[in-house]
Order: C-alpha cells, then structure tokens, then sequence
C-alpha cells in the first residue's frame, strides 16, 4: 500500500447537511446514516442522526457524558438494532446484518472498555482479527494441510506487519492481558485494523493516556487513514486530539446532533459552547 | 535440543503430552508382557482410554470453548449403543475383529456428532448456568430414549422397534434390549485400540486449538463480543467446538461398548456426565496432558480402594471444591511459586 498523505482538505457540503472532504466525492460515502434513531423503553437515547463519511475522512464525534455516543457506535455496529432510520455502508443498505456481518462488510471497532482475548497472546488476537482475512477450513487444521501451513504463515506475517504500526512486534508473545494500559488500547486498534475495514470506529482512543502518548496516538490515526486508505471515525474527550485531526465534527447532545462541521465551525458554535465547552470557563477544553 | 527450545511453547508442550501417551502405551505393555498386571487392572486398561478420550474432547467444549456441558455422557451412550450395533451386524460379513471395532468406532462418532448438532443447535443459544442445565436434561433425554430401544440382527437385517413386542426374527440375535441395554455383545476392543484413539483425539484437539478454527474459538470464550466485532460468526464455532467434541465421545463410547458383553444404558446417566468433567477440572481447564493424567488415576483409584466405593462420589465432590478453592488461593499460588522458581519463570515469560 504506497502511503499518500492527505491534507486537511476543503469540505463541501453533501445532502442531508452533511460535509465530507471534497477529494471524497468521486465515490459513494463510506457511511450515510439517515433519520437513525433507537429508543429503549420511553427514552429517545438517539434520535434523527444524520451523518455522511467521506472514504478517506476522519471524523469526530463528541458530546457530553451520556449523548449517545457510544450508542451511535452500537448501532453502526448492530450491537443494537436500530428503532428508526437507515444507515448505507458504501452505498449499501445494512438493515438486518449481525454484528459479524457488519464487521465482513467493512466496519471494525475498538470498545470503550478494553476488549481483549485476554487469555490469548498478543499474536493471537490480531491473528482472530486476520480470522476472516486469511482463510482455511477447519479440517485442513486439523489435518495440517498444505494450505494450514501457507495460511498460517501469511497470518503470522501479516500479524507483524500489522503490530509494527504501533511498534509493538516484540511483544507478539506477550499475553494479551500482561500489557500495559496504553498497550492494549492499541493492541485493539491493531486487531481492528487486522479485518480490513474500510471504517474504523474508535471508541475514546485516547482515555487514559498522557499527553506525549496522546500526541503519538494523533500521528498514528493519521498514519493509518494514510496507509490503508479508510475512514476512521471517533469519539473522545480530548479537545486537543478531536481539534487536531478531525476534519467533520458533530456534536451530540441527548441524543441529537446539535452542531456539525469543521473544528472552527464547532469551536465558534454558540449551542456548542452552550452545551459542551461553555461549562469550562477555565480556559481548559478537556471534558 | 536447540531445535527443541526454538519451537514455540504451545508446540513443545504438545509434543510432552504426546511422548507421555506414547510412553505409558509402551511401559504398560512392557508390563503386561512380564505379566505384573493384575487382573482388575488389565481389566481397566481399556475403560481408561475411554475415559481420557472423553475427558479430552469435553476439555474441548469446557475449557477451550468455555461452556459448561453436563451431558457428556448421553453422547458417548449414542457412540456405545451404535457401534455395537454397526460391530454386531458386520459380525458375518467382516471377519476381522480390528476392521469391525475401527468401523464401529466411526460409526459411533458419526451418529454422536448427529447427536450433536441437533442437541447443539437449540441449546447453544444458551449461555452460562442455563446451557449446563439445558445439557444435562439433554443427555437425560438421549439415555432414556436408549431404554426404549429394541433391536436385533438376523439374516434379513437389521429390525428396530421401540416397544417389548416381538422383534419379528426368524433365528437372530437381540442386540439392545430395552432397559437392560445390550446384550451379547462380543468383546473386540483392546488396548492398542484405545491408545490409538487417544493418539487421533490428542492430534484432533490440539491441532484443532492450533488453527484459524481454535483461535475462534478461543475468542469467543473470552470476549464473545468482541469476537463478533472482528467478524467471527459465534454460532458456527461455538457448534463446531461442540459437535467435535460429541463425535470424540461417540467415538470413546463405541469403543467402551464393545468393551463389555452387555451394558445398560443408565451407565451413561448424568454421574458418568459428572466424573468426566470432575476430570476435566482437577486436570485443569484448557489443560490436555492434565485431563489425562486426571481421568487416569480417577478411574484405577476408585478400583484400588473398593472398600471405600461407597463414598467415592462425597469424596469428588469435597475434592472438586478444594481444588477449585486452592487454585483460586493467591496465597498457595504465591508458595507454589516460591517453591518451584523455574514455573513462576516460565508463566513470566509464557
């Protein structure tokens, strides 16, 4: 994959009042979520969310505790199946897919509460990321097959490969759960990676983190938008982070999106400010 | 020997339980050729092999796929009754005793995978306390099915009914009957048999756990939502886990048939359902060498010490809850590991 850089590009407006990327447009947007909507119970938890994704977009998506964030990601995900609304992936309709037809589709994930395979080394799980990427049947494992042999090999490699993005090759043989803070965080953005999405969801990338990992963790975001061609799309709590390299940014608050635009838009949006950061007086735009 | 430390971990260890299968095969015969078997124990050799070969595929379901399943037992009953049934009816068509237990054998394991997945289908989209119960009321119901079964061979074929009525044979022999399960059966098992059905499940299971496959599998046990978030279908590997493993038990319940001139099928009631996956446990979760070992000395101990028959059951289960309390113990893994310094090594750089 020849790395190409994009700058932070002009953005046009798209119907359903979104804006993606101008150098986006020659394709279907990678995601088009309209009038998306669930309801648990009496509670509205979203409603009338409408976004467009450009192929090679970074967008934000923040709020303030409680908006519905992570809900959005579930039902993009069909952890939850959505009450109202429609949501296109690359121009087709996902309506009635499970969760791990979703992810075949092109949209891979990190959780906000690390989710590893805990007992299984770091190896191992990129390698269950790689599960529908290099394939072989069960009984040619079982039998050893030429072809377990070949598989297995390009999975190990491939799984290098995909671990030397966070430099983090030497661990391969770690445990997943023996890792460090930080370290899992991007042991789950590898395995992400590792199922060849054309959207990646990242889920608070940057929780927990401080500011020189939070720095890296910016430039590496860039870098695999850059590599591999994709879309990621993120929620976090860092300003710094969300400001630097998110080019379209909406804002979610009880469910619906308030504002939507570039960060200098959100920055000078006064419903924004009102909701978000005018809590913040101090200066510090760290929710 | 620098070959031997190059190769992963999970390879060498693989290699251990095989050479340890290996060897015991080679010093038991050693053992028997000098004649310093006893009687009881000879007559154990093959039961054992039938119960490492269930230990062994139910660590599959418990401890690499990490559900509870307690009715192990019903499926190696699908295996017993079925491949006596397949040996008995090629009694005059195949002379060779081998051929006729390895088809048996096969026959065993293909009607127990049957068994299965149509038991698996509906009772893995359960999970946890509920999939236990939902199995154990399974592997109820597929021995009490056996209890109505009739059955007898003659020169027309096989007949089948599921009632005491007459068979309708001219001058056959019965095979099942009913509540007191089979009957006149011929003994062709041995041992060699067995230890090479323990060599076929050692290599099953382990490559299995070693592939694409296990490592699904393995997955879902872990984090079953994050598992499916990478795009792994849950269902499938939950069954697949599953359905091996009944094949494995049907396999080991063919052979076990064959091993006795009649056995009743409350034989495989939810206590033997139990034993196995007290094996499992004290060989620990996950732990293949170690189900070995454990159904090994679970099956010749109780032998060993007839008098005390009686409390054999009140005995695992106080076992079974003090070594799921000490493994659980920080403390005595702490001196486990002051004690032994190369483990507490190993595990750090495991």
């Amino acid at each position: 994959m020849a790395e190409k850089s994009f700058q932070k590009g002009k953005m046009v407006p798209v119907p359903s009042h979104s804006i993606i990327p101008e150098r986006d447009l020659s394709e279907f947007p990678v995601l088009e979520c309209s009038h998306l909507g669930i309801d648990f119970g009496g509670l509205q938890a979203v409603n009338e969310f409408n976004i467009v994704i450009g192929r090679t977009e970074i967008a934000g998506l923040i709020g303030p505790n409680g908006a519905g964030k992570t809900t959005v990601f579930n039902l993009l995900t069909k952890v939850y199946h959505p009450t109202r609304g429609t949501i296109l992936l690359k121009g087709v309709d996902t309506a009635g897919k499970t969760t791990s037809q979703i992810n075949r589709m092109g949209i891979a994930r990190t959780f906000q509460n690390i989710r590893l395979f805990s007992n299984m080394s770091v190896e191992d799980n990129v390698k269950v990321g790689l599960h529908n990427q290099v394939c072989y049947s069960m009984p040619s494992g079982v039998l050893r097959l030429p072809s377990y042999w070949k598989k297995e090999k390009q999975a190990h490699e491939r799984a290098l490969e995909l671990l030397s993005i966070f430099d983090m090759q030497d661990l391969a043989n770690h445990q997943a759960a023996s890792l460090p803070y930080g370290a899992q965080r991007r042991l789950e953005i590898v395995r992400a990676l590792a199922t060849g999405p054309s959207l990646l969801l990242l889920d608070e990338p940057a929780a927990g983190m401080n500011p020189s990992e939070t720095a890296e963790l910016m430039e590496n975001i860039v870098k695999i938008r850059d590599t591999f061609h994709i879309a990621i799309m993120l929620i976090e709590h860092d300003m710094n982070l969300v400001m630097g390299i998110c080019e379209g940014i909406c804002v979610l608050n009880f469910g619906q999106i308030i504002a939507k635009g570039t960060a200098e838009e959100i920055q000078s949006n006064p419903t924004v400010i009102e909701a978000y950061l005018g809590k913040q007086q101090g200066g510090a735009q760290d929710a | 020997m620098n070959k031997l430390k190059s190769m992963k971990k999970s390879t060498r260890k693989n290699l251990f339980t095989y050479l340890l299968v290996i060897i015991a095969y080679l010093l038991i015969q050693l053992l028997q050729g000098q004649g310093l078997l006893t009687r009881s124990l000879q007559g154990q050799l093959v039961p054992v092999c039938c119960y490492i070969v269930m230990a062994l595929s139910l660590n599959l379901v418990v401890g690499i796929s990490g559900e509870l399943s307690l009715g192990h037992a019903g499926f190696m009953s699908v295996g017993a009754f079925s491949g006596v049934v397949a040996a008995m009816a090629l009694r005059s068509s195949i002379a060779s005793p081998a051929l006729r237990l390895m088809i048996a054998i096969i026959v065993g394991a293909a009607l127990a995978a049957v068994a299965g997945f149509i038991v698996g289908v509906p009772v893995l989209r359960l999970q946890g306390d509920y999939l236990a119960i939902v199995t154990l009321a399974f592997g109820q119901i597929i021995v009490n099915i056996l209890q109505c079964v009739y059955m007898g061979v003659d020169a027309a074929g096989l007949h089948f009914r599921f009632d005491n009525a007459d068979l309708g044979m001219t001058d056959g022999t019965t095979i099942i009957s009913g509540p007191k399960g089979t009957v006149t059966v011929e003994k062709i098992s041995s041992f060699t048999a067995g230890f090479f059905l323990i060599l076929i499940t050692l290599f099953i299971v382990l490559n299995l756990v070693n592939s694409r496959s296990g490592r699904a599998i393995m997955a879902i046990r872990d984090n079953r939502i994050a598992a499916e978030s990478v795009g792994i279908n849950v269902t499938k590997y939950r069954l697949m886990a599953f359905v091996t493993a009944s094949a494995l038990a049907g396999a080991a319940g063919a052979l076990y048939g064959l091993n006795y001139s009649s056995i009743d099928p409350s034989k495989f009631d939810y206590n033997t359902s139990i034993l196995v996956l007290v094996f499992v446990v004290l060989g620990g979760l996950g732990n293949m060498w170690g189900s070995i070992i454990a159904a090994t000395f679970l099956t010749v101990l109780p032998e060993a010490m007839r008098g005390f028959e009686d409390y054999r059951m009140l005995v695992y289960a106080i076992v079974l809850i003090l070594v799921m309390l000490a493994t659980n113990n920080d403390q005595l893994k702490g001196l486990l590991s002051r004690m032994i310094p190369k483990r507490k090594e190993a595990v750090k750089h495991g």
